[in-house]
């Protein structure tokens, strides 16, 4: 598939059509029926929690929030793939493989709450956390294949980063180093077209962003990232290509970001509605959700019942969010060093002498 | 006279100086179509044209080394990094290169740039978007570091800084970018970069802050007040360099120092500031320099914030601490 699919060819990966038709059946990946379900299941539960925070973001119960809104198959086949053996190394847009993971939602709403506790994810092994700081987490993927290969598992590195995050260096350092050690590390490009304000087309002058992996000397490909089909044969592959030693394989994911950067931006400033229209159309739940009616394994009726039970389910783990346990003044200190220094001790100490004297002198304010 | 914030105030002085420079050209990451994630460049590109206010890839490094080149050739770039915690790609360029080009070529090479970059604390918002490391760059031989703490200033430094022919870095309070709205002089002005402000005369302690933490001191000196505590207020501006002779004359007729600042506090700039206060009043202390600092610690989410940050209380706890030395 990767000869057939160079880069260089210029052909984008795609196994079903804006209509959830099959276009080719020798494409399809190794799935059966119940497994397609559950997918599409987990997906529309990405996105009914994704919409959920944006409203609870709107109604100041959460802080900045990067949305998943459009992109789901991307995160939705890579959860059907990875496995507990695995690493994801995510960026921050990859809902759905977190918490194939095993990352509660509590977990991440915590995080955008404003807790460090939320990126402590209690039931999962082997995932990072989010990475702000853009691309940076690449190098952290071929880092851990290093230790894959160096130790002979059997396992894989699943790392995520944005269009705009090819633009940065360590994009570059981390694909290039992979190449010469051949580490098994998938690295996966969600284009979705803009970073931040920024056109994928004003970040590279590159055909495409697949066909960086040549100069790289890595197995690339492009799939549209909006068919949860395409994905999931395009990481069957890629996986291949990994455990026989080939590895890295760079994916370009192509998809489009349905809702903002983060909840602080307004894309009406850089993009049209007719663009967004345009996509819509693309939209990754609404093919595998043709695919799997059309197959009679769902209809509209289930789809509405579920939905409802998937918001009651978002709106429990969120109020439990919300009911976590105040923020003690120690956990700022007590995850800084393995043993704490003196230091810290003394700073620490200062703290909370000042949280006394506050207290004596707030309360005698309220007595005047 | 305009009424303004200082998004408005800083827009206003990039505005002047694209006007009437044409080798003022302004880029960064989202600072053209949008206008930046701040809004601090709206409009600019509609005004000026692509070619002078535009998008670049998303690449720190790429956007400072770039506008070195810009700067050696005979441009002023005016770049920004979207947030203080995105600034490190960069750092290999601004220490390498953008503060030693000068020296390296005997003068003969020079880079007049600005980066601006918005820092600090106090917003509720994501990891590595509140971090305030003005020590960290107050340490780079070669590096002007600026920071306004009102509308007024930060137009006028940010004029001086586009036509100083060093390499400054100007940081924005983000906490105040739309807080503080005063009356500002239409057209330019500008402001001498290096002398700090004394905004409020005082006898008993000196209080020495920059950027947002100005505001904070100002609450705790009302408090301050009602106790017939008569409180110096030194706005620094200027992080490097540092103006000694402000700072020598207040100590030495207060005799109590104190500094505020957000970043974390070993290695900080309090403990600057409390070195020159030994060095050019040692005679007139009354009582050691105390600082009110960020902690060693990486800055909290939004949940655990109010532990990290510096506030009217926390500078008030020290105020009377030194006055009762």
């Amino acid at each position: 598939m990767f000869k057939e699919y160079n880069p260089i060819n210029k052909l984008m990966f795609q196994v079903i059509d804006n209509q959830g038709k099959v276009i080719d059946n020798k494409l399809m990946p190794k799935i059966t029926d119940e497994r397609v379900l559950k997918a599409y299941k987990d997906m529309l539960f990405a996105r009914t929690a994704d919409l959920q925070i944006v409203s609870y973001q709107r109604q100041g119960r959460i802080y900045t929030y990067p949305p998943n809104y459009g992109q789901e198959a991307i995160s939705g086949a890579t959860a059907v793939i990875i496995e507990e053996k695995d690493w994801l190394v995510p960026a921050f847009r990859e809902m759905g493989a977190m918490l194939a993971k095993g990352v509660t939602l509590k977990e991440l709403f915590l995080l955008f709450m404003g807790y460090e506790d939320g990126n402590e994810y209690k039931n999962a092994n082997k995932v990072l956390p989010i990475s702000v700081p853009i691309a940076s987490q690449m190098l952290h993927a071929t880092g851990i294949g290093y230790e894959i290969k160096y130790n002979k598992k059997k396992e894989l590195v699943y790392a995520f980063v944005g269009d705009g995050g090819t633009s940065e260096g360590d994009f570059h350092e981390a694909v290039n180093f992979a190449g010469v050690w051949k580490v098994p590390v998938v690295f996966i490009i969600q284009n979705n077209q803009y970073g931040i304000s920024t056109p994928t087309r004003m970040q590279t002058a590159s055909e495409s962003l697949a066909i960086k992996s040549i100069a790289y000397g890595v197995k690339g490909i492009q799939v549209d990232g909006n068919d949860f089909f395409a994905m999931l044969r395009a990481l069957e592959e890629a996986k291949k290509v990994c455990e026989n030693g080939e590895g890295p394989v760079l994916i370009e994911a192509v998809t489009y970001r349905k809702g903002a950067h983060t909840t602080s931006d307004d894309p009406t400033k850089y993009r049209t509605k007719e663009e967004e229209e345009e996509w819509d159309k693309k939209d990754p739940l609404k093919r595998l959700k043709q695919y799997i009616i059309n197959k009679k394994l769902w209809s509209e009726e289930e789809e509405e019942k579920i939905i409802e039970d998937f918001k009651k389910e978002v709106d429990r783990q969120f109020i439990e969010a919300e009911n976590y346990p105040e923020y003690k003044a120690e956990d700022i200190f007590k995850y800084m060093y393995s043993e704490m220094p003196q230091e810290l001790k003394d700073q620490e100490h200062r703290l909370k002498e000042f949280y006394r004297w506050k207290e004596e002198r707030v309360s005698q304010t309220i007595k005047k | 006279m305009k009424i303004m914030n200082m998004v408005g105030a800083i827009n206003d002085a990039l505005d002047i100086k694209l006007n009437e420079d044409k080798n003022v050209v302004v880029f960064g990451e989202d600072v053209g179509v949008e206008g930046g994630v701040f809004r601090v460049t709206e409009n600019l590109q509609k005004k000026y044209g692509a070619d002078r206010v535009f998008d670049s890839p998303l690449a720190e490094s790429g956007i400072v080394g770039t506008a070195i080149g810009m700067s050696i050739a005979g441009l002023r770039p005016v770049v920004e990094m979207q947030f203080c915690g995105f600034i490190y790609p960069a750092m290999n360029q601004i220490i390498s290169h953008a503060s030693r080009m000068r020296n390296r070529s005997r003068g003969k090479l020079e880079t007049p740039m600005v980066i601006r970059m918005p820092y600090g604390g106090g917003i509720n918002a994501l990891e590595h978007h509140s971090e305030s490391m003005e020590a960290l760059f107050g340490h780079i031989p070669g590096l002007k570091v600026i920071a306004p703490s009102t509308p007024h200033d930060a137009k006028g430094m940010l004029i001086s800084a586009i036509e100083s022919n060093d390499t400054i870095l100007y940081m924005e309070p983000k906490r105040i970018y739309r807080a503080i709205k005063q009356e500002v002089q239409e057209g330019k002005f500008t402001i001498e970069l290096g002398k700090a402000n004394v905004l409020t005369q005082g006898k008993d302690v000196t209080i020495v802050s920059f950027g947002a933490m100005i505001r904070e001191v100002q609450k705790a000196m009302v408090m301050a007040k009602e106790q017939g505590i008569s409180v110096e207020l030194i706005d620094l501006r200027s992080i490097y360099p540092i103006d000694r002779e402000t700072i020598r004359n207040s100590v030495k007729k207060t005799g109590r120092l104190i500094t505020v600042t957000e970043g974390p506090q070993s290695f900080g700039l309090g403990a600057e500031i409390s070195q020159i206060a030994i060095e050019e009043a040692f005679l007139h202390l009354e009582a050691p320099p105390a600082r009110v600092s960020g902690y060693d610690v990486i800055v909290p989410l939004p949940k655990g914030e109010h532990h990290y940050m510096q506030d009217a209380y926390k500078i008030l706890y020290e105020i009377e601490k030194i006055v009762k030395y």
